[in-house]
Parts: C-alpha cells; sequence; structure tokens
C-alpha cells in the first residue's frame, strides 16, 4: 500500500497517478473515497461497497437545528475576534446554501476554519514554519438567512506545504462545514480561490477527478462584492447532495410550498 | 424540553409517510463535491459539551462509546463524529442549543443542561477513541446516526449505531449475519449499565469493516 512505501514519492509520481485517474469518476461530484494520489486515503476508505437506503427513514430526514443562542455576530467576522487586526488581504466570502431541488437551506450553520495569511493554521499539530498571527485564530460561523445566504469576512489564507509528498503544497482553501435540513444532506468541503497555480498539483482538490464538478469547489471573485478602500469579495454558492424532506402538517401545503419557492 | 421548536407537532411515521416528500429532480443544481475535513479543525469544531447530548437533568441517559479504527485496526486519533437521533417520545428533535456562545464574551457556553437536542459533535481522543452521553433512542429508530470525518477520508461516511434493535429491523435484516453485527453496540457491564460499545472499523476484511450506508 502507498504509505508502506520506505521513500517519500516525488510530485512527478503523484502527477501521473492523478492524471491516470482524471475523469474515472464517471462524472460524479463526489470524490472516490479510495485515490491513491492522496495516499492517507490508503487505510482510511471501506473496502466494501455502500449499503444503499431508499427509503432513509423520519429522523434521517431531520437534521439539528441551531438558532440565536449558538451564533454570535461576531462569530462571521474572522477579522474582529481579537483585540488587533490580523495581517493578509482582507476578503468577503458569500454564497447560497441550497438543496439539490434548487430550494435555499434558511437558518441552517455555516461554519469555516482556515490557515492564515501565511499558512499556518492556529492548532498545536501544526508544523509548518510560518508565523502565527496574534489577531487570527481562522474560525467562524453562521447561519443562513431566508434565502439560504450566509456571508464571512476574514483574510485570504495562504498555500502552505504538507506531508503527502516532496513538496507537497495545498492551494490556498477555506474549510466548509455545511448542515441541510436533513442529516443525510451533511456537507464538509474545502472552498478554493479562482487561478490558484497549485490546483493542478493538489491530491485533494484533483480526488475530484470531473473537470466541472472541480470547477464547482473554487469561488468566484465578482468585484461588486468587493468593499471600497476594504476588503474583496468572493462569491460560492453551495449545493448539497442527498435526500431533503419538506416537513409540513400535510403533503398539501408542502406543494405549495415547493411552488411558491419555484417562482 | 425546550422552548424553541419550529417543527411541526406531528411526526410522520418513518415509512409511509405522505408529508415527507423526499425531492431530487434532474434539473436541480449540480451538488458541490465533499472534500475531507483535513488534521486542523480541532481549533474551530469541537465544542464544550459536544458529546453531553443527554441533558444533565434527565434522569435516565445512555452512554455510547468506542474507537475508530483504520485498515490496520490502528486508532484514528484526527476523526470527528457526530451523532444525531430521534429522541425516547420518537420525535426528531428540533431545539437549538447545541453549541451555544456567550453573548457578551463570545466564548463558548456548553449545552444548558435541559434541552434535548439530538445532536452530538466529538473528536477520537489520541486513542482514537470517542465517548457519547444520550437518550436512549425510540424503539421504532433504535439507533443513533453516526458520521465520521477524519483525514484520508474524502467524503464523509454515515452509519447507523443500533441499541438493542428489535429482531426484524429492515436494515439489519437485510445485511449477512456478520455483517449486521458491525451496527449493533455490544451491551456492557450488565443490566444496571446503560452503557453500550460500538467500535467503526473504517477499513477490514468482509466481517470486520462497518457497515456504512449510502442514502438515496
Amino acid at each position: 500500500m502507498a504509505d508502506t512505501q520506505p521513500t517519500t514519492p516525488d510530485q512527478k509520481s503523484i502527477d501521473a497517478a492523478m492524471a491516470a485517474l482524471a475523469g474515472s469518476g464517471n462524472g460524479a461530484a463526489h470524490p472516490s473515497r479510495a485515490y491513491p494520489p492522496y495516499r492517507s486515503t490508503a487505510l482510511r476508505h471501506p473496502r466494501q461497497r455502500l449499503v444503499v437506503v431508499e427509503d432513509p427513514e423520519a429522523v434521517e430526514l431531520t437534521g439539528p437545528v441551531f438558532g440565536v443562542t449558538d451564533v454570535t455576530a461576531l462569530d462571521s467576522d474572522l477579522t474582529r475576534q481579537h483585540t488587533g487586526e490580523p495581517i493578509g488581504e482582507r476578503i468577503t466570502v458569500s454564497g447560497r446554501v441550497l438543496d439539490r431541488a434548487g430550494r435555499p437551506v434558511r437558518q441552517q450553520l455555516v461554519e469555516i476554519w482556515q490557515a492564515n495569511a501565511a499558512g499556518r493554521y492556529a492548532h498545536q499539530r501544526e508544523q509548518h514554519p510560518a508565523p502565527l498571527d496574534p489577531h487570527f485564530t481562522g474560525a467562524g460561523r453562521c447561519l443562513t438567512d431566508d434565502q439560504g445566504r450566509y456571508s464571512f469576512t476574514t483574510v485570504k489564507p495562504g498555500p502552505y506545504p504538507w506531508g503527502n509528498h516532496l513538496n507537497a503544497w495545498r492551494p490556498a482553501h477555506i474549510h466548509f462545514s455545511v448542515f441541510g435540513t436533513a442529516f443525510t444532506q451533511r456537507l464538509v468541503t474545502q472552498m478554493y480561490f479562482p487561478g490558484d497555480p497549485l490546483f493542478g498539483y493538489d491530491p485533494i482538490m484533483q480526488s475530484v477527478t470531473d473537470a466541472a464538478a472541480r470547477e464547482r469547489l473554487v469561488a468566484a471573485y465578482v468585484h461588486d462584492l468587493s468593499e471600497s478602500e476594504f476588503s474583496l469579495g468572493f462569491q460560492w454558492d453551495i449545493v448539497l447532495d442527498g435526500p431533503a424532506a419538506t416537513w409540513t402538517e400535510n403533503a398539501e401545503d408542502s406543494r405549495n410550498t415547493e411552488q411558491g419557492e419555484n417562482r | 424540553m425546550s422552548t424553541v421548536d419550529r417543527r411541526p407537532s406531528t411526526v410522520p411515521a418513518p415509512a409511509s409517510a405522505p408529508s415527507t416528500s423526499v425531492s431530487a429532480p434532474a434539473s436541480g443544481p449540480a451538488p458541490t463535491p465533499s472534500q475531507t475535513v483535513g488534521p486542523f479543525f480541532g481549533h474551530a469544531l469541537p465544542l464544550t459539551g459536544g458529546g453531553d447530548v443527554a441533558p444533565r437533568s434527565a434522569p435516565e441517559t445512555v452512554t455510547l462509546h468506542g474507537r475508530v479504527l483504520d485498515g490496520r485496526g490502528e486508532p484514528v486519533p484526527d476523526a470527528l463524529l457526530e451523532f444525531w437521533q430521534a429522541g425516547p417520545d420518537g420525535r426528531p428533535p428540533a431545539a437549538p442549543g447545541s453549541m451555544r456562545r456567550d453573548h457578551s464574551t463570545g466564548r463558548d457556553a456548553g449545552r444548558d443542561g435541559v434541552t434535548f437536542t439530538g445532536w452530538g459533535r466529538v473528536p477520537t481522543d489520541a486513542d482514537g477513541h470517542y465517548t457519547v452521553r444520550t437518550l436512549r433512542p425510540p424503539a421504532a429508530a433504535p439507533y443513533v446516526g453516526v458520521l465520521l470525518f477524519a483525514r484520508g477520508l474524502l467524503h464523509h461516511l454515515y452509519t447507523r449505531a443500533y441499541l438493542d434493535p428489535a429482531a426484524d429491523d429492515a436494515l439489519l435484516a437485510s445485511l449477512p449475519g456478520e455483517r449486521r453485527a458491525t451496527l449493533v453496540a455490544t451491551h456492557e457491564g450488565g443490566e444496571a449499565h446503560r452503557v453500550y460499545r460500538f467500535d467503526l472499523r473504517i477499513q477490514g476484511d468482509d466481517a470486520q469493516e462497518t457497515v456504512f450506508l449510502d442514502f438515496r
């Protein structure tokens, strides 16, 4: 298995392995859990097929609820969580959370975490010898509004090296954790920045072997979202996979609600 | 248990409820791909009292614990587990308060001690171990839903940890015997102790590997 090899592979061998698997997912959005170029997958993917559940039970078509008790207004501004301003390019990242029918996911939790502008996480096991920023923790959360919109103010994270192979670097990214109306819609993913030259070298991003699906991990720079003399604006919409239930008193209400939202 | 509840009081029956519509039109937007949680979520996602799903005021609780193991049987120390279940009354909870924040300091304030939110989040410790203390799930859905995230896992895994399931449970009955056992938590320490062991083997041979579920 890959990580029993005595020597660390170089970028060239990882590149070849990624190239061999390009497009192998037949257009699937999600990566295969067995993706040898990302070597840590070797012992951390099931060998058996997942058991398909065609009829999730009621509890699986619901999910946890979060509210005003769980999120404070400042939680969505990662530049204001300390006494001073963090170093880095100030940015806003905003977008909508939708289910796979295109309906907004309302009043639901979105969490993010990221490295600082130098590419260092505020995490004890982080080994990268880049400076910590005393004014930046790099964790935030917010609730979506009634249109499913979320918004964060932060600084642009830096790329950072990791141990997957020799001279391995992660493209700059922000981790997202998103809840739907059903626990089975749960998504944890990473948002990337447009035009990053590291995309092609990164086996985590390339584990999404379909080019169009991979593109959906990349935010758009939207000039109208930039604030004059303050911040650069990025937009990134998130679409949750998995079954979504509409919980109403009866089916009639459910249909009416869906029609209303489709207008 | 909580004063805040956004869902209707009528809960449809699990299988045949006409008011639960599952929709996935072909014309809908394409899903956002999953990516690994990575190794560095520890400063962002774990919560005070994340595994204390049962309110402190609850007279009777059950404890579910175990280890997350990789394909060599080694503990996975950088996994994150989430739990979701119905309450003993059979209703999926609909109360916030799983991750309360102190509004004056912004700090993690923990749960309020009386509200059952049905949701928990626990990172594994250095030995790959987790513990969640919760209320017993109802007989009609006698399991705790478990989501597993980890470094090296590109897309989370979902499973059910059954506590004392009925013999005719539809999912369990559909599985071969040795695989079925991977979904049933083991009762530990005698009748008086409501402690259950549930290990998650991400990878193993046929009989060992935990059954993971794919919802359509």
